[in-house]
């Protein structure tokens, strides 16, 4: 009550229509019909209840609101909250508090603490991802050999008997049906694992406390702490992290947290992560060591993309959004308990089968676009080694290669498809035998992984691993995104912005990346 | 999710009831009538054709206003603008007891002071669009800070129901909330619930019914201003507001906003806005919706 006095107090004054009622004088009330009559006199006063008008309660508001006195908001507020105290004082009884440990208040001391708040960040995210990528080895691995070796072989023997033309065949299983299964072999383990355990750090309360964590920095780059927010959201979709800006109220730091949410690293992009980590820096180490070390990879490649959104906001708040950052209160909602059915019913439901389903509607007019471009000859050559060699010199100057560009030119619709969509085009134009027989084992570790064969077949290095962990956490939102920012900021301008500047700043990194790379690797 | 398996479709019953309005043209309000304002509510986005009442969704953030918001409506839900504002709002459906109820969810506030555009569009979606119930959600763990808003929802209308959830964490905490002495209190329904389990849900369903169709009447307690200088002003004031309105029912609520000065209520009078807010009109307005 106390505390609700201090500030209320304020109020009049910022109220417009106060000032208002005070610069009147009491003066007796005019009514219409010519007659006057006095404040005091409430018998009169229902004698002419049928002659009062609007215009006479607003008047007659006016000098009794100066009758009552400047503090009237306060008082009101004041009785407000005396009463709500009194019946709440009737309806609750505490037990002993003794001791008085608040769990609760103790948790949030640790987690937020300028000590141990970064560490216990990280070590959650760290966490998160081990657990995803021991995990996720067995089930890729049964589903790719159930998909992909037993089942496609099948499907190609029923196409022989049924006589499909070879054309047909082509489109149908090598193409849609192929990438579809690769997708699915690729992505459901490990987002069947992330996402249950990120549902519930988000349902345990932890979120917030991140935002809570991250919101001084926010405000030095001169973003608003509620970025914070956003970003988060971001790691999920990045659509729907433009959408949740919305809780920004000015323009300029909406803007900011608009352009920069594509550095949060998304749902589709997160296997993408996941596998090359994996593959290429995972393989580095002795065995015991490689999910750690995957993970950690994982991790760097995360935080450097809320790096780039504070680079990038504090650049974009110094220079074409100039301004101070404004305040706000963020609540900090207490600790409940995870439902853990709930949760991994919800998501497994909301996210990983919604995703997935995304992944496969985009993937399956991908593989057949793919088998199409594929084996479409023009002048001796399919249409994808056209495509392939005209990109492939700027490929290899960034440190990836042809297969890759075209891949993400393919995969604009969503990121989800960047990985099938390599190994189908690296599969196609390398013309490796024994496609049908393994080729998605993705998570396998050993050197002799099919996966690994056809990254070699198509020339891989960790280079090219890296940088494309680096260019698939900096390029340009999936179309989805980029429709969402238009819808959002109904700007051609600033969304043509969101979409080429990390573009751009994809190209940079790994342009810079391949050339000091290839500058040690001559000195050494 | 138990909640929704309860729900029944019995549409037909609900259709009567309004025929039964329309035909006998009678402005006063029946029972079971609907009370909320059709025609208010167009404005404010919601369009009641298919729907026999509105329930509003109010309550503080971080109550669990949406977690009851999904379990009463499940999949029957969207999310879109408010008209003119930013600000999202979620809106969905059920079907109980026969009724077709359509929810829309409030914006999180602590107050009805309408010093913020959150305010503002649940003060006046309550006050303008008249809904046939009003739950507010309020945290049992920290009772006193919620009854603040549930007091000012209670000077606006009658029809309210307070759903008193986290009630597990208040347990934790070591609280018992005795919900019917606040029942007896509020003079209105007080169901105490634990949304993320789905618990009690069922019995927050029964008393919004029962609010909606008019089997239990609220007596809502009304803050007491303990000022003679206050009392005098607003009884005054009160007395024109009914001379000019009439029907208005909260004549008081509208007289005390006017001496704080409250800019959209100034507007509403001056607009002749406020003498829409009568009783009956719920019927009333009511056209068969367009077959499509």
């Amino acid at each position: 009550m106390v505390m609700a006095c201090g500030w209320r107090s304020l109020l009049p004054l910022l109220d417009p229509s106060f000032g208002v009622g005070r610069g009147l004088r009491h003066q007796p009330i005019p009514v219409q019909n010519g007659r006057l009559h006095n404040l005091d006199d409430e018998e009169r006063m229902d004698m002419t209840d049928k002659e009062v008008s609007k215009e006479d309660i607003i008047e007659e508001a006016r000098s009794l609101r100066w009758e009552v006195g400047g503090d009237f908001h306060e008082k009101i507020v004041e009785s407000i909250y005396a009463d709500a105290a009194r019946i709440a004082d009737r309806a609750v009884t505490r037990e002993d508090e003794q001791g008085g440990f608040d769990f609760d208040r103790f948790i949030d001391q640790v987690v937020t603490s300028k000590v141990w708040g970064f560490p216990i960040m990280l070590l959650m995210l760290t966490l998160v991802f081990w657990l995803t990528i021991s995990g996720a080895n067995v089930p890729s691995r049964l589903l790719s050999s159930l998909l992909l070796d037993t089942v496609h072989p099948l499907l190609k023997q029923a196409s022989d008997m049924v006589g499909l033309p070879g054309w047909l065949d082509g489109v149908l299983i090598d193409g849609g049906y192929l990438a579809t299964a690769w997708v699915i072999s690729v992505m459901l383990p490990p987002m069947a694992i992330f996402f249950p355990l990120f549902t519930l750090l988000e349902d345990f309360g932890y979120l917030p406390r991140v935002a809570f964590n991250l919101d001084n920095l926010f405000r030095k780059a001169g973003a608003h702490g509620k970025q914070a927010l956003s970003m988060t959201m971001g790691f999920g979709c990045n659509a729907a992290g433009v959408v949740s800006t919305r809780i920004i109220d000015s323009p300029r730091e909406r803007l900011i947290a608009i352009i920069t949410n594509n550095f949060a690293l998304c749902n589709g992009r997160w296997p993408t992560q996941i596998l090359i980590a994996t593959l290429f820096v995972g393989s580095l180490v002795p065995g015991y060591l490689a999910g750690l070390i995957s993970a950690l990879a994982v991790v760097g490649i995360a935080l450097l993309g809320v790096l780039l959104t504070f680079a990038v906001s504090w650049a974009l708040s110094h220079s074409v959004l100039k301004g101070e950052p404004s305040t706000f209160s963020l609540e900090l909602p207490p600790y409940r308990p995870p439902r853990v059915l709930q949760t991994l019913y919800t998501s497994l439901i909301d996210r990983t089968l919604i995703v997935l389903w995304r992944a496969v509607v985009f993937a399956l007019p991908a593989g057949i676009v793919i088998w199409v471009i594929a084996n479409l000859n023009v002048a001796g050559t399919s249409i994808a080694e056209h495509l392939i060699q005209f990109l492939n010199p700027l490929g290899v100057l960034i440190g990836l290669n042809g297969v890759i560009l075209v891949a993400y030119i393919v995969a604009i619709p969503a990121n989800e498809i960047v990985i099938p969509t390599v190994l189908m085009l690296t599969v196609m134009t390398t013309g490796l035998s024994g496609v049908g027989e393994g080729a998605g084992v993705m998570f396998e570790l050993e050197s002799a992984s099919k996966t690994m064969e056809i990254f070699r077949a198509g020339g891989w290095t960790l280079l090219t691993g890296v940088n494309l962990m680096l260019f698939s956490l900096i390029h340009n939102p999936c179309s989805t995104t980029i429709y969402t920012i238009y819808k959002e900021t109904r700007s051609a301008k600033w969304t043509a912005v969101a979409a080429l500047l990390p573009l751009g700043m994809g190209f940079v990194v790994t342009l810079l990346v391949a050339q000091i790379w290839r500058l040690v690797r001559g000195l050494l | 999710m138990e909640a929704k398996e309860k729900i029944m479709n019995q549409g037909k019953e609900s259709r009567e009831v309004k025929d039964r309005g329309q035909d006998s043209g009678i402005p006063a309000p029946c029972e079971t009538c609907p009370v909320h304002h059709a025609a208010n509510l167009k404005k404010l986005g919601v369009d009641m054709a298919d729907w026999d009442f509105v329930v509003a969704l109010a309550g503080n953030p971080n109550t669990g206003k949406s977690t009851v918001f999904n379990a009463l409506t499940g999949l029957r839900q969207h999310t879109g603008n408010w008209p003119g504002k930013t600000v999202t709002r979620a809106e969905g459906g059920m079907e109980y007891g026969g009724y077709r109820f359509k929810l829309v969810d409030l914006p999180g506030t602590y107050s009805l002071l309408a010093t913020s555009l959150d305010e503002e569009i649940a003060r006046d979606f309550i006050l303008f669009g008249r809904p046939d119930v009003t739950v507010v959600m309020v945290d049992a763990t920290r009772l006193e800070r919620n009854l603040n808003l549930v007091l000012q929802v209670l000077e606006i209308t009658n029809r309210v129901v307070v759903c008193l959830n986290l009630m597990d964490e208040a347990e934790r905490h070591g609280l018992t909330v005795d919900h019917r002495r606040l029942a007896r209190d509020l003079g209105v329904p007080v169901v105490p619930t634990v949304a993320r389990y789905d618990k009690g849900l069922d019995d927050l369903l029964d008393a919004i019914h029962d609010v909606a169709t008019g089997q239990a009447v609220g007596k809502p307690y009304h803050v007491q201003y303990d000022q003679p200088q206050v009392d005098r002003a607003v009884s005054r004031l009160e007395q024109r507001v009914q001379a000019v309105f009439p029907d208005v029912p909260n004549a008081k609520w509208v007289a005390l906003r006017l001496l704080d000065g409250d800019e959209r209520i100034i507007e509403a009078i001056e607009e002749g806005e406020l003498g829409d807010l009568q009783y009956g009109d719920g019927m009333r307005v009511e056209e068969p919706a367009p077959a499509s």
